[in-house]
Formats: structure tokens, sequence, C-alpha cells
């Protein structure tokens, strides 16, 4: 059956740990993860709560995949009303924390309240208690992670933490866990510093035996694993190059927000791409890159570790950043690098050791200060303001922004409210490059276009992870389209949108959907899980989980009315590369999409396609 | 006539000596095709899995009667992908 049908409810007001059984009829129609942890947010949590309240809550969710011997089995999401978007949100992260959390029995933990003082969550296996957190309350991750290591005298613990962007109320912090994966996305930390929880520390050692049909389930996993392996993407291209590789391609198709998205394509793009970080420094002969790494049961392995020049500016003197910890992945790399005009690789990574450090989210964190920059160059910001030059391209200002927002000083609680309401604040919300309040990712919607509507319609904000259709307008899979036409891509997102879903609800990771389909993921979880799983079920389950989303959001305010583009990606057309003269065609695609949903024209969800659904 | 060749990720082995990083100006006949390009640096099918001519994707099946043009800049890739 692979779900352990056991939930641990943390209340924080009451300081209790309590055991309840899953909701199992729930399980068949949401499966895991995003999608079961969804359906627990939609009916305990009101859509009009104060997202850092006590009447929000928390929801760390493994899926029914997590802790076996599927590959990529290891992912866990945390589901929250988002601080950014007012949104619901739903980060997922790889590492080891969900493998051990399901280990220890759980499949997920629902915590809600409010603590008067700082607690961590501990967790081994049945065993669960909120511990005083006074003595980390104020540090950083890493200093967390060593802490409860040494406080617990277990060096197997597996934690997930905040830090103190997150103490400090910036509204993109994330939940960092093993040291240096994330999730990362709208804000999850800000609300689990919000209710005083600094961290949770989980054991696990009962194993994942509860597999319905462990024959089969070890013959579809095994067939599965070879599909990765014989994959050249999977197989070759991810484990040498990471997602990084990708730089120089989006730049050389003209589709690399550039400058706060001014620009599409980068000069420096080079300089900083997954190709850069395979070569050695003049300065000491090593490349940036040290090794790819895998989390848990991962036989990709995309990961990258990396380390900073030692006489780097960054690091001088700083002997604390001078070992090898996690690396630059693209979507990091564009936001620090791209986006702000930075072209200098040690600057970036050790501005995204700083994001791990004390946890907060390269993507909103790096397109904020690219719009500060415009702003700076505008004149509408002055030094006196930012504290130091802020220019584009500026490696120093990165530097010192990324320091200021972990620690909440100076410039960095402005930068800590994200793009949307810094540029409100000053008088410019054209210059914010965002959707729903979340910052968009490396992809410029007048270069590929079937992005535009994707960000337009990602029920978190702008996000990449939605519906990835970079995977076919660029790298042709599963079959090529063109990138500058609007034909056929409201259908594509779609199907994009809704499979995710299903993939996010399994406890596997979406990078398998390079080589897998859903063919390929179904009959592992069949195999697994009680109830007949075909591939047309976990697609009806996606569209299920996706509508859900949307009817949280509804009732949250969020109406179909920003379902839409910053005003620069409608108006502005790209001036360099294959998509030169275009804008996004948003308008062409969006009541297509509607359409294509079973929603009306104000982007609600028909009675009909509720019934359908069975919402 | 000359163009630019980019050979990106682990194809950058095959570039001539004069090549910076990633590129390397390189003369070829008039009227070449992007295919003979191709087999002159010794990349095969499997290897030119991604190929843009001035950022434009140029299909297998186009790649024998697209011809170049002075100027063009011709990225390769290996199977990749990111996110």
């Amino acid at each position: 059956m692979a779900w352990t049908e056991k939930i641990l409810r943390v209340n924080l007001s009451d300081k209790t740990c309590k055991e309840e059984p899953l909701n199992k009829e729930w399980a068949q129609q949401y499966l895991g993860q995003r999608g079961l942890a969804t359906k627990y947010l939609v009916e305990e949590v009101d859509p009009k709560a104060d997202p850092l309240g006590p009447d929000n809550k928390l929801i760390f969710a493994t899926g029914p995949m997590t802790g076996t011997m599927a590959s990529t089995g290891g992912r866990y999401s945390v589901i929250t009303k988002s601080p950014l978007t007012h949104c619901v949100a739903c980060s997922n992260s790889g590492g080891f924390i969900g493998q051990e959390l399901k280990n220890a029995g759980w499949d997920m933990v629902i915590v809600e309240g409010e603590a008067d003082s700082p607690l961590y969550l501990y967790i081994e296996n049945e065993r669960a208690e909120l511990l005083p957190a006074d003595e980390i309350w104020g540090t950083s991750v890493w200093h967390t992670d060593e802490w409860l290591h040494k406080r617990h005298q277990d060096p197997l613990l597996r934690i997930a933490a905040v830090g103190r962007s997150a103490e400090q109320g910036c509204l993109y912090s994330a939940v960092i866990n093993d040291l240096h994966r994330a999730a990362g996305r709208s804000g999850v930390g800000t609300v689990m510093a919000s209710k005083n929880l600094k961290a949770m520390a989980v054991r696990g050692t009962q194993g994942v035996g509860n597999i319905k049909d462990p024959k089969r389930f070890m013959q579809a996993v095994n067939t599965a694993k070879k599909v990765l392996a014989d994959n050249a993407v999977t197989g070759q291209g991810l484990p040498t190059y990471g997602t990084q590789v990708l730089m120089n391609v989006i730049n050389e198709i003209g589709a690399l927000p550039t400058r706060n998205a001014r620009e599409v394509q980068f000069e420096g793009a080079n300089e900083i791409s997954g190709e850069a970080m395979h070569e050695p420094r003049p300065s000491d002969g090593k490349p940036n890159l040290v090794t790819n790494a895998g989390c848990f049961a991962c036989t990709i392995a995309c990961g990258r570790i990396s380390t900073v020049d030692k006489g780097h500016f960054s690091v001088k003197n700083k002997p604390e950043y001078w070992g090898a910890s996690g690396g630059l992945e693209y979507e990091a790399a564009w936001a620090l690098g791209t986006d702000t005009g930075v072209d200098d690789l040690d600057a970036l990574t050790y501005a995204n050791f700083i994001c791990n450090e004390d946890g907060f989210d390269p993507i909103s964190f790096g397109a904020t200060v690219a719009a500060a920059m415009e702003l700076y160059g505008r004149g509408v910001l002055t030094t006196e303001q930012t504290g130091t030059p802020f220019d584009f391209g500026s490696a120093e200002a990165l530097v010192k922004a990324a320091e200021w927002v972990a620690t909440g000083e100076g410039f960095g609680k402005e930068l800590g409210l994200g793009s949307k309401r810094l540029c409100e604040k000053y008088g410019h919300p054209e210059l914010s490059m965002t959707v729903k309040g979340q910052e968009f990712p490396a992809y410029d919607p007048r270069g590929i276009q079937g992005m535009g509507l994707t960000y337009a319609t990602s029920n978190r904000g702008a996000c990449h992870l939605r519906s990835y259709t970079v995977a076919s307008e660029v790298l042709g899979i599963p079959e090529k389209t063109d990138p500058l036409t609007a034909e056929g891509k409201p259908a594509l997102v779609k199907a994009f949108q809704d499979a995710t879903a299903a993939v996010d609800s399994s406890g596997l990771c979406v990078f398998t959907t390079f080589a897998w389909t859903l063919e390929d993921i179904a009959p592992q979880i069949d195999a697994a899980c009680e109830g007949e799983w075909t591939a047309a079920r976990l697609l009806e389950m996606g569209e299920r989980v996706w509508n859900l989303e949307r009817r949280f959001n509804l009732a949250a305010g969020v109406s179909g009315k920003e379902d839409t583009l910053p005003k620069r990606l409608l108006d502005e057309p790209a001036a360099t590369g294959p998509a030169k003269g275009l804008v996004s065609k948003l308008d062409e695609m969006l009541p297509e999409y509607y359409q294509l949903r079973g929603w009306s024209s104000d982007g609600e969800p028909t009675p009909e396609t509720l019934q359908r659904l069975g919402l | 006539m000359r163009i630019t060749l980019k050979l990106f990720a682990s194809l950058s082995g095959h570039l001539p000596p004069s090549a910076r990083r990633n590129e390397a100006e390189v003369e070829v006949p008039d009227g070449a095709s992007v295919q003979e390009l191709l087999d002159r640096f010794k990349l095969s099918r499997e290897q030119a899995h991604l190929v843009t001519r001035n950022g434009v994707f140029v299909p297998c099946s186009l790649r024998g009667e697209e011809r170049l043009e002075p100027g063009d800049a011709l990225a390769v890739w290996p199977p990749v992908a990111g996110g």
C-alpha cells in the first residue's frame, strides 16, 4: 500500500503531537504529497486566513513512492498558504529528509497553531515531541543543523530548518533540508518561522515495507530505472552538466530574461554557464564544480557541489565558505547572474551558499535585486537607501544584498518584501517581473510562448515547474514544438500541468519525465499502492489537483484577472534573437486554455467540470 | 565564407584549436549545408541532438538542405535538459 496510513498532527499552541489515521478515501483521489496535502489544506484552512497567523497550517507531505526503491523516490513537499502570493503554496524538495519521515512511519506532518516561544519538532519513529529552540533561534540553517546533530548525538538525523531570513520576515524564505536542498518557493519557510518552529529533526528506522505487490513493484522499478539509464538526458546529460547546461541554450534561442527582463540575451551567459563551472580557475587550477550529487534513491544525480575561489572578494578571510557546498542550478544562476547582469561565477556561487545557509529562494531574491537595480538605475532608489551602489552588473551589490537579506539588515529588509511589494512601494509596479506576487524564473515568454501561459496560470504564482513546456518547445521532449508560436500551446500547457501535478503527488522527481511518461510511472505506483493506478487515472488525478488548487485561490480572492503577465512582456517586444519583434501572445492563448480546462470566461471551473472531477 | 560554430557541453572537444571556450570562427564553402558542417567536425546524429542556426531550431530532417550563409552562428548540443 506504500502509504504508512499515519499522520502526525502537531499543535504548536497546545504543544501536542498526536497520531491520526490517513484519510484513505482521499488518498485514492489525491494519491499523496502535493495532491493529498492540498486536500487537507483546503478542508482545514480558511482561504482568507492570514498566511502568517495561527490559523494557517504547514504540511510536510511525502508521497507513496517516497522512501521506496523507486528511482528518485525521496521527494517531499511543504504545503501551506503563501505569504508571498496568498495562493496555495506547494514547494517540493529532494535530499533525504522525505524518506526519513516515511521510514519513521509518517505519511505527513500537519503543523498548526503558533508557539509562544521557539520550538523544534523531534521525531524518532513513533516518538514525536516539541523541544525548546531558544538556543538556535537567531542562527542560520547551517548552524541549526550542526547544533541539532550535536544535541542528539546522531549523525544520521535528517534536518529541515528555517534561517534568519525567515525569522526576519523575508516573504520568500525557504525550508532548507540536508543543508542545501530546498522547499524553495513561495515563502513556505516564512510561514514556518511565523509559527516559531525553527526545525524538524527526523530519524526513521522502520523501513517502507508495506508494498502491495513487492515482486511486481521491484520488476516495475527495475524496468523504469533502465529507461532512465538508457536515456541520453537522464543517463548522461543531467549527471554531467546539471541543469546549468541550459544557460547557453536559452541564451542562444533568445529567451533569457536579462537585467530585469529588459533584454532577452546576456553577453555574459557563457561566463556563468554549466560549461564554465567545469573550467579550471586561474588561481588554483580547480574548477567551480567539485562533483555531482544525488538525492535519496536517485539514479540521475543532477545536483551540483561547488567551491568558491578562496581569493574571491566574497570569501576573503571567511574560511567557513572555502569548503564545498550546494552549487548553482540553472534557475539560481539565472536569477543571481543574468537577471542582475552579474557575470562573476564566484559571486553567484557565494550568493547561492548564503541563500542555502539562511534559507531563502534564489529565484525570488535575484529577481528582486534585479528590480531594485532597475529602480536604482532610474534614480528612484538612491545609494543612501540601498546602502551601496546598486547598478546592474555589480557583483559587490549582489553579495551585500544576499548578506543583508540573510539577516534582515539594512536594505535587506526591503529586498525581503519581494519584487512586487518593493516596486509598488516605490511607485513603479510595472517594473516587477511577477505573476500573483511571485517572481518568474529563467525563460522569457516572448521567446518561449508556452511559458507565458505557464506563468500566467500557475497556481502558485509564476513558476516553471508547474508546466515545463521548455521540454517540448526547446528540447523536443516528448516532441518538438515551435517556441515562437501560440498555436497548440494551451493544450500543451494543460497536459504538462496535469501530468506534473500527478508526479508531484507521487514522491517521485519531475526530472524523471525527461525520460519517463506516466506510462512508466503508473506500473510502479500500481504495484505499490492499493487501487488500480493507470496512466489515465493519474492524469485525471492531476487535473483534479489542479482544479482543487484553483478553487482555493479563487476563494482566497485571487481571481482570473490575475492570470496575466508583467506589462513589459505584453507590450515591449524582444529586441534581439529569433523572438525579435515579438511580445507574449497570452491574449491568444488564455481563452482557449480556459475552454480546454472547462472553466468559464472568468477562469472559474464550471459546475460540470467540478462534477466530472468529483469536486 | 565565415561562420561561427558553437559546440557546447561534451562537444567542445570537437572544436578546432583556434576556439575560444565554446566557439570558433570557421571557413566553410559557399552553399554548404548544416549537415556538411556537422560531418566535417565529426558530430554524429546522436551527438548533434539540438542544433540551432542563429538561435532557430534546425530539425534533423532539414539539416541536409538548410544552407549556411555568411555570418551565421550554428550552435550544437548533445542531449541535455534542465529546469
